[in-house]
């Protein structure tokens, strides 16, 4: 397997105060990452610097083997925000509309439909199971049903890496379940998945790796090998005995 | 109806208002969704330096209003990134330190009070060729750049951070945005005035919202409105000696409240079709 996000000595600070110091990891194709740590441990902001959204005070970032500031490929990854749901009730959005504009990262100018567009939406829509819902106004769809057609957008360009922050906020359990269930899916068919989130109990049936950060990385390494040592945190040994 | 487009300075009232009330209604769709829609009533007030200015040194009303848009609205997004202000206060402050100047220069200079009025309540009908012509070319200009633009502009009033992520230049794009207001408030000057300029922006998007339907028919009811009440403000006034631009909002305010009301009555209607 080849490492496709290398994270070297990343810090980053607001005005003095260090958010994140000296992280360093990589991921290879294929890991089911889950990126845990508690509030303010610093998990979206280094999910932030692995998307270019944030410049890191110091160290790099490698996506497929080029660094962060020359990456062109933004085709190549999905990225699902936090609290993604949270749409504005009168935006006049279809869910054809939402997940079309994920194929723009692999457009350039005049950014014209392309005849094999529709197939590659309904495609998406397909994989999570939206696909009679394409000409529905996105607002009049439940929380699960919303997150799922933002998982459509994310994966309509056939992404390698699938970036998800918090993405079960305001969706209720039984969507969460079969929300989980789908990355897991996805995951298996060959997508490599980062997932940041604070329901650590919840997300340990699909992870292959885990992430712990508190500003500093606490672990990385396999679910296994994370349980066999000694919780120190009250978090991480609930993360195990959930499995 | 034929009669009014017999004479020269109707047709080019219906040209340029046409093309403005298109590039209101485009750029307004996108402020709104992005709820940044009273930056027109700011650029509005910076341009009302701008247009005193150009009284005071004779210099073509139109280009000093343009250039203090311009530089106003630049300055606007400068001061919000470095001062780390909230939008809205970041548009107060420029945008009254403008409207300071030109009530300062009306009140100093003396005789050009009549002129300042027509550009505060519109006046497409008396409005110099050149000044009518540039805001037509301008308006098609700010058409050209949304039309092409209005895909990454969409995703970026649906969620920002996703849309640089998929590698669209936010910033440039955010400050055209600005940029583009200013040349738009600048060029409905002539047609509803300052005053009422951002009523433009505003208003066609606000109803064409209403009616509840997909991004790209919204766009297209949004134009349509638009368009509508500029011709419907227009032919009014010709016939009835009424106010351009009173006429135009009056007429968006009557659209908004009646497709409001309407939408209201079909969800009730439709609650009490579950009930039963």
């Amino acid at each position: 397997m080849s490492e496709i996000i290398e994270v070297e000595n990343v810090a980053f600070s607001y005005s003095s105060s260090d958010i994140i110091k000296d992280i360093s990891f990589s991921i290879e194709t294929g890991d089911f990452v889950g990126l845990i740590g508690p509030n303010g441990s610093g998990k979206t902001t280094l999910l932030k610097i692995i998307l270019g959204l944030l410049a890191p005070r110091k160290g790099s970032v490698h996506l497929f083997g080029q660094d962060l500031r020359q990456f062109k490929e933004w085709g190549r990854l999905g990225y699902v925000p936090q609290k993604a749901t949270n749409i504005e009730k009168n935006f006049p959005a279809t869910v054809y509309e939402v997940v079309s504009m994920g194929l723009l990262s692999t457009k350039k100018l005049p950014k014209t439909r392309a005849v094999s567009d529709d197939q590659k939406i309904r495609e998406a829509l397909s994989v999570v199971k939206m696909e009679k819902f394409g000409q529905t106004r996105i607002t009049e769809l439940s929380g699960g049903q919303q997150q799922r057609v933002l998982i459509a957008k994310a994966l309509v360009t056939s992404p390698e890496i699938l970036l998800l922050d918090e993405p079960t906020t305001g969706v209720d359990l039984d969507n969460q379940n079969s929300f989980y269930e789908l990355l897991g899916n996805l995951n298996r068919e060959g997508i490599t998945i980062i997932l940041v989130s604070h329901d650590i109990g919840r997300i340990t049936n699909y992870v292959t790796k885990i992430a712990s950060i508190n500003q500093t990385l606490n672990f990385y390494g396999s679910h296994k090998e994370f349980c066999s040592r000694d919780p120190d945190h009250k978090h991480e040994h609930s993360l195990c005995l959930d499995r | 109806m034929i009669e009014i487009l017999s004479y020269g300075f109707m047709q080019k009232a219906f040209i340029s208002g046409i093309l403005i009330a298109i590039a209101c209604s485009l750029l307004g769709m996108f402020l709104l969704l992005r709820k940044f829609s009273l930056i027109g009533d700011g650029i509005a007030h910076i341009s009302f330096g701008g247009v005193a200015f150009g009284l005071l040194f004779n210099i073509i009303p139109f280009f000093s209003a343009l250039l203090f848009g311009l530089i106003g609205s630049l300055g606007i997004l400068r001061l919000k990134e470095k001062s780390h202000l909230h939008g809205d206060t970041a548009i107060g402050i420029v945008s009254h330190a403008s409207l300071g100047i030109g009530i300062f220069i009306a009140s100093i200079a003396s005789g050009f009070n009549v002129d300042i009025l027509s550009y505060l309540f519109g006046s497409i009908l008396s409005i110099k060729p050149t000044e009518l012509a540039l805001s037509a070319f301008l308006a098609l200009a700010v058409i050209t750049f949304i039309l092409v633009y209005r895909k990454e502009l969409f995703y970026m009033a649906f969620d920002e951070e996703s849309a640089k992520v998929s590698g669209i230049n936010v910033n440039f794009l955010n400050s055209m945005l600005i940029v583009l207001t200013a040349v738009t408030i600048v060029c409905s000057m002539n047609v509803v005035g300052l005053m009422l300029a951002s009523a433009l922006i505003i208003m066609p998007s606000a109803s064409a919202l209403q009616l509840k339907a997909s991004f790209r028919n919204t766009l297209i009811y949004s134009v349509l409105i638009s368009v509508f009440s500029v011709i419907f403000g227009l032919v009014i006034a010709y016939y009835y000696d009424f106010a351009v631009s009173g006429t135009i909002v009056i007429f968006n305010a009557l659209i908004f409240l009646s497709l409001l009301v309407g939408r209201r009555l079909q969800t009730y209607i439709s609650a009490r079709k579950i009930g039963d």
